[in-house]
């Protein structure tokens, strides 16, 4: 047993309205720069719908994520390492910016400048990559709440098996909202793809990370990640990606984009994990094991066995703690809610989802029978999200696995209503979905009224481990002049003394620091950079 | 022998293997950063596709016969038995076609980034130089060829230009050998040094990041963030799986 850490996200579908708050403050935060404009580390769509970049999840046009060989061994599914090599002067499977949108500004400034005429002015748009006039044809979320549903809409990969032109009729159209970030996958294709080495998972959280540095461009990562969460910053020449916001993570905060959502649809935490069985378990010959085997590799926090393996594995009591209260542990292990996005891409994703109910529930109260368990459950194959699409979207098309959680979740409502309206719930109805009239209850504390101190169980970094973190908190962004964090202790100094103040930190140095007071502000010990010795420079500086 | 010959083929080599030495150190050193191929593939596709894979494989192709031309002495092949004329038509016929690859490539990436708006605005002014240097050598390399071939008698660079190459690394390089060269050679001879000396400071660079490594690395790549410990036997705290 290897015990390692890692971060993860649980969002709940159920709750999320699709006001894209969260990519808003995401890219306000994060790809508001030249060369990141078409970036969004974390969007929203509307499914069913192609998506961003426009059908992310056909994996045969892309080829990302893991295949199995015929031998039953685990491979890229762009083919072994020297096929990529062979395509590294033309990546045969990279999307092309017009598969994400070509980004455009107006011309505001015309509003102002225009003299007297007999019509209004009116703002051009102007495209963000070369300037020049252009016509809008594509952007983000193009497709929101359907716009454009029944021509995109049947092009959704996860309509493979439904009747797609009965689904997209007025009458029987349905939608949800997936919100999408980084899987920061305990199983990443990117990092395995990367011919340079620059991409990693970070040891103590499992944070997946470029090092800006290392990229040489070579655009593997892009179109090995199955949900096109790598991007290519055409004005640097490299790969960025969703941090899952470290540097907060790092002081105790939560991600921008959970700590801003509307809807309080997202969970972070900790869970504990055995490295040795990743492997294994993304090899898992029959799709609809693939689940359950991930579920193998999470360990128990609460199994005193496992907690003293943490522990010896160098994980402290504090990162212990967090694992046993953490939300994604109970809500993806304990009560068996929350599902891998495609988990047939074997990456073993960690952003889980909560399927959608509130449709749900629409059709079942139409009936009347919320109390009755014998006639709740039927009603989830006559749901207005067919069971077969969020299958195809969390199950590797299992549909047993979506009735199973839709049935807990439909439950626990009638099960809460009972109590709330008439005082008397029915163990019964708990019993049904093999959970205790506690755990229901618990269930629905953590999913209906959770407050942000249940939400957010982010242990700190330690910094007599990782070195002084106060020193560089939010310091070292994207190693980039026009970079949201370059460096920020050195920020008013010229570019050039910046960069030569990173290389002061060589390896030699940070060594020394270990046994005598750091001297300021030269001596950058690790921090969230990632990298080994050194901060924003010699190993592994600026992180995208 | 004049002073110019001895600036063009003796201080000129000597410059630009010192700016190509200590510029690679520099820019390693103090601008790691900006490394990195720059692939305009996002914004172009598919030009970029014949252009690239011509241009890339033309350029191994032509290095090869550079190397086969000028480092291995005359008196080697024809100790393999193969007579000068052999050779000769074997030097051209190759050197035609792989210089064709190579020629088509490069007009088809040129053409490319001067036409096409989003690749244009993405080049600096280091690329048009680096591409401005490019098109001379491989111009006059190839006017070399041809003229060598079709248009005039054969010139045996084997027998001046090949030595007073390999002199210069032998710290012994015999100018007079090459002043006496035809303008063409001579011309194609100095550009590609002025190309080796600005080498390290355009995107050229990018040709030492070939990714050997990848081929015999583990797929998962960790890092950890601890401080690296006195005598610690992984000192950047990296594994793998």
């Amino acid at each position: 047993m290897r015990v390692k850490a890692q971060m993860g996200m649980v969002m709940n579908l159920d709750k999320c309205i699709g006001c894209h708050t969260c990519s808003v403050t995401c890219k306000n935060v994060w790809t508001n720069r030249s060369g990141a404009e078409y970036m969004w580390f974390n969007d929203v769509e509307t499914k069913p719908g192609i998506g961003y970049p426009k059908r992310w999840e056909d994996q045969e046009r892309w080829r990302g994520g893991w295949e199995l060989t015929r031998g039953g061994r685990l491979r890229l599914r762009s083919g072994p390492r020297a096929r990529r090599l062979a395509n590294i002067f033309f990546n045969p499977d990279l999307p092309e910016l017009e598969d994400y949108y070509e980004p455009f500004t107006y011309r505001y400034g015309d509003l102002f400048d225009a003299g007297p005429s007999k019509h209004q002015p009116v703002a051009r748009p102007i495209s963000q990559v070369t300037g020049k006039d252009m016509n809008i044809e594509w952007g983000p979320n193009w497709e929101d709440d359907l716009a454009g549903g029944p021509t995109t809409g049947p092009q959704d990969p996860n309509m493979a098996g439904l009747e797609e032109t009965v689904r997209m009729e007025y009458e029987q159209v349905f939608m949800m909202y997936l919100p999408r970030i980084c899987e920061h996958c305990l199983n990443p294709s990117c990092v395995a793809s990367c011919p340079s080495g620059a991409m990693y998972k970070r040891d103590e959280d499992g944070i997946v990370l470029v090092d800006q540095e290392a990229c040489r461009g070579w655009r593997m990562c892009v179109s090995s990640c199955p949900y096109k969460k790598v991007y290519f910053n055409w004005q640097s020449g490299k790969a960025e990606k969703c941090t899952l916001c470290y540097p907060r993570l790092e002081a105790g905060m939560t991600t921008v984009c959970s700590e801003t959502c509307v809807g309080r649809i997202r969970y972070v935490g900790v869970v504990l994990y055995d490295a040795d069985k990743v492997e294994a378990a993304a090899a898992t010959p029959d799709e609809h094991d693939l689940l359950d085997a991930q579920l193998d590799v999470f360990l128990d926090p609460e199994d005193p066995d496992v907690q003293a393996a943490a522990l010896a594995a160098g994980i402290t009591q504090d990162w212990v703690d967090a694992a046993v209260r953490s939300p994604i542990w109970q809500l993806a292990m304990k009560h068996r809610v929350a599902l891998p996005l495609h988990p047939e891409y074997r990456t073993l994703p960690m952003v889980w989802y909560v399927p959608p109910l509130s449709p749900v529930m629409n059709m079942i109260e139409g009936e009347g029978a919320e109390a009755d368990p014998d006639d709740v459950f039927p009603a989830i194959d006559s749901l207005r999200i067919p069971v077969q699409f969020l299958a195809n979207l969390l199950s590797a098309g299992d549909e047993d696995v979506i009735r199973d959680v839709l049935k807990r979740l439909a439950a626990m409502r009638s099960y809460m209503r009972t109590k709330t309206v008439g005082g008397a719930p029915d163990p019964a109805l708990a019993e049904a979905v093999g959970m205790s009239a506690h755990e229901v209850e618990e269930m629905y504390r953590l999913l209906g009224l959770a407050k942000s101190i249940d939400r957010f169980v982010i242990p700190t970094t330690h910094a007599e481990v990782g070195g002084l973190l106060d020193e560089h908190q939010g310091a070292c962004g994207f190693t980039d002049p026009a970079g949201p964090g370059p460096c920020g202790a050195l920020e008013s100094a010229e570019y050039g003394d910046r960069v030569a103040a990173f290389h002061l930190g060589t390896r030699d140095e940070v060594a020394h620091a270990t046994a005598t007071p750091p001297p300021q502000p030269a001596t950058r010990g690790g921090d969230g950079c990632g990298g080994g010795g050194c901060t924003c420079g010699d190993v592994a500086p600026g992180v995208a | 022998m004049s002073r110019a010959d001895v600036f063009l083929f003796l201080a000129l080599p000597y410059l630009a293997i010192g700016s190509f030495v200590v510029g690679h150190i520099w820019r390693y050193r103090r601008d790691g950063y900006s490394i990195t191929a720059r692939s305009t593939q996002l914004l172009e596709r598919r030009w970029l596709r014949p252009g690239i894979i011509l241009f890339h494989v033309g350029l191994l192709l032509v290095l090869g016969g550079h190397f086969i031309g000028i480092l291995i002495p005359s008196s080697v092949t024809e100790s393999l038995g193969m007579s000068e004329h052999a050779y000769h038509l074997m030097a051209v016929t190759s050197g035609m076609a792989a210089g064709s690859v190579l020629v088509i490539g490069f007009v088809i990436l040129l053409v490319r980034r001067i036409a096409i708006a989003q690749v244009r605005v993405t080049t600096t002014g280091w690329d048009w130089v680096a591409e401005g240097l490019l098109a001379v050598v491989i111009g006059l390399g190839m006017w070399a060829t041809i003229a060598n071939n079709v248009i005039g008698g054969p010139y045996d660079y084997r027998a001046t230009i090949a030595p007073w190459f390999r002199g210069i690394f032998t710290l012994n390089p015999d100018v007079s050998l090459v002043s006496g060269a035809p303008l063409l050679y001579q011309a194609h001879v100095v550009a590609a040094w002025l190309l080796l000396a600005l080498w390290p400071y355009t995107r050229l660079v990018h040709a030492w990041s070939v990714p050997v490594g990848y081929i015999v690395r583990s797929p998962i790549l960790y890092r950890s963030r601890a401080l690296p410990q006195v005598g610690d036997s992984t000192p950047t705290g990296r594994s793998s799986r």
